[in-house]
């Protein structure tokens, strides 16, 4: 009997670093905690359910069968619009592979010359001039590439994300620059259809009651008093979550630049990226190209020879040939980050994936705001 | 070397160099034209240049906010973007298609025969062109830059 090794295809999904959880095989990427995103969808799944139950009869009855059909098709746009969102790619800039992450540190070298032994580091800040704005690049410590305007690092799925906007615990995901659109359309029409199933909550039951009675109306139909609940509570919510990011879009801006206040105050009216133009602004946004994804999860790992197998980072995907060149500048792993970021970071690692409520009153515990260690020396300084 | 697959067996992997992006258009896909100084000794400005600006074309192209992608955009939320399970968007199409090919097609006329090789910038996540200088393991130093390869193909 001869032994036959058979090597399980290995895809890169598996052997991507971050804290995101795969599924089917990679086409499903989310964050680890989704506790929030099952509740999500059961109260959708729940009060909808609810409403063709016990109002869809009546009223495609006594008032038009288009009250249901609709309601369907709306609750169908919201679910899709919630799985695209909660499932796929928000935009996470893959980290750099070593020889990137040497390249960098060389010019980091260089630009800064000698350092005097004791005294800090200066930061790692990178100027660059966008249609006449000077923005700081700021260096990602984790990722070890400098972070492209508008990215920011999210530490709950410890990822960079490309125009990050938050992280959305209800969704199970980020929000960045590939979802950010399926993002702001599920709010959009969940408010849509929280308002409708309010709307004929209340007709159903004054039209009912005006038959039978108020009290008997809810013995007949006891979902009506949970619907109506749980519409109430999210409706407000819900219409304000798209206030806010009709708000954001018209001004192409994200949560994490409003949070921050990159643009605003001082520096009201100098949004390198907006148009000045609302329509045109809400155009990118929402009819904008829809960028792939650069992280190719589904891609087959290719064979590593023994010998780079044991190096620190991800498997490299390169062509076979290409060998890990040794550099004689050092790769400068998290031990070594400057002394006054390590505070900072243990501090965010201890305090876990908890929401901060943000300052706009109205929001409920949605964003999360991305805590990096400049920001984080920034505040303390 | 005369074609990719020489440059990979009998060639060893000197250096790389990272073509950055340039920023200054905001966060359209763009790369910088400066000449690296590890290449100044391997390929004509000029080719090189002519690949970068080729590349920052397509992208333009694909990133082009216009007719076309309005119409994409609101056709497939029409169909609640279910669409795109069976059809390739736009960009994909320019970005991943024809930039790949145009990127060998480049390998195989030009860098190659001169021992570089690039790689498609979405293997390293848009962030760089990522440029293999290889250096002949064997054989002594043979004519270099022969002008017999024609001119860089402009689309």
């Amino acid at each position: 009997m001869s032994a036959v090794m058979i090597t399980r295809k290995v895809r890169k999904w598996e052997k991507l670093p971050g804290k995101n959880t795969f599924c089917c095989d990679g086409r499903v990427m989310m964050a680890r905690q989704k506790g929030i995103f099952y509740l999500t969808l059961f109260l959708i799944i729940g009060t909808c359910s609810l409403f063709f139950v016990f109002e869809c009869p009546y009223l495609a009855v006594h008032l038009s069968p288009a009250i249901p059909v609709f309601a369907v098709l709306l609750f169908l746009f919201v679910i899709a619009m919630l799985l695209r969102t909660s499932f796929s790619d928000p935009g996470v800039l893959p980290r750099a592979l070593p020889e990137e992450a040497n390249f960098i540190e060389m010019e980091i070298e260089a630009a800064n010359g000698n350092v005097p032994s004791g005294q800090r580091p200066p930061p790692r800040i990178r100027n660059v001039q966008i249609n006449n704005q000077i923005v700081k690049l700021k260096y990602c410590y984790t990722c070890k590439i400098f972070r492209p305007p508008r990215a920011s690092h999210c530490s709950i799925c410890d990822n960079c994300v490309d125009r990050f906007d938050h992280h959305c615990p209800w969704v199970g995901n980020c929000v960045g620059k590939r979802n950010y659109r399926y993002f702001y359309l599920f709010t959009l029409t969940l408010s849509l259809l929280t308002i409708y199933i309010f709307a004929f909550n209340i007709v159903h039951v004054v039209m009912r009651s005006v038959d039978h009675g108020f009290l008997n109306t809810l013995k007949e139909t006891p979902g009506t008093v949970l619907e109506v609940l749980v519409c109430f509570f999210t409706l407000w919510s819900m219409v304000g979550l798209t206030g806010f990011h009709t708000y954001l879009i018209s001004l192409n801006q994200t949560t994490n630049e409003d949070i921050k206040g990159s643009w605003s105050g001082k520096n009201r009216g100098q949004n390198p990226y907006s148009h000045k133009n609302i329509i045109k602004n809400c155009c990118e946004v929402l009819c904008g190209p829809t960028y792939p994804s650069v992280l190719d999860r589904r891609g087959l790992m290719q064979e590593d020879s023994p010998a780079a197998a044991n190096s620190e980072g991800p498997c490299s995907f390169d062509n076979p040939v290409a060998q890990t060149t040794k550099t004689t500048a050092p790769l400068i792993p998290n031990e070594h980050t400057p002394d006054d970021v390590k505070p900072s970071i243990a501090a965010e690692k201890s305090s876990g994936p908890k929401d901060d409520q943000p300052p706009a009153a109205m929001l409920p515990p949605l964003a999360s705001p991305e805590t990096d260690a400049e920001t984080s020396i920034a505040k303390n300084q | 070397f005369h074609n990719l697959q020489e440059l990979r067996h009998s060639a060893s992997l000197a250096n790389k160099v990272f073509i950055q992006r340039d920023y200054s258009e905001g966060t359209t896909c763009k790369f910088q034209t400066k000449f690296p100084s590890e290449l100044e000794s391997r390929i004509e400005l000029t080719l090189f240049e002519e690949t970068v600006k080729t590349l920052n074309n397509f992208y333009a192209e694909a990133e082009k906010i216009g007719g076309q992608s309005y119409l994409e955009g609101c056709l497939a939320c029409a169909t609640a973007y279910l669409i795109f399970l069976c059809m390739e968007t736009r960009y994909e199409k320019q970005v991943l298609k024809k930039i790949a090919k145009y990127i060998q097609e480049q390998n195989e006329k030009i860098y190659a025969p001169r021992g570089l090789l690039i790689t498609d910038p979405i293997e390293r996540g848009m962030r760089v062109i990522e440029i293999s200088i290889y250096e002949d393991r064997g054989s002594s130093g043979s004519s270099s830059g022969s002008s017999s390869v024609s001119g860089s193909t402009a689309r």
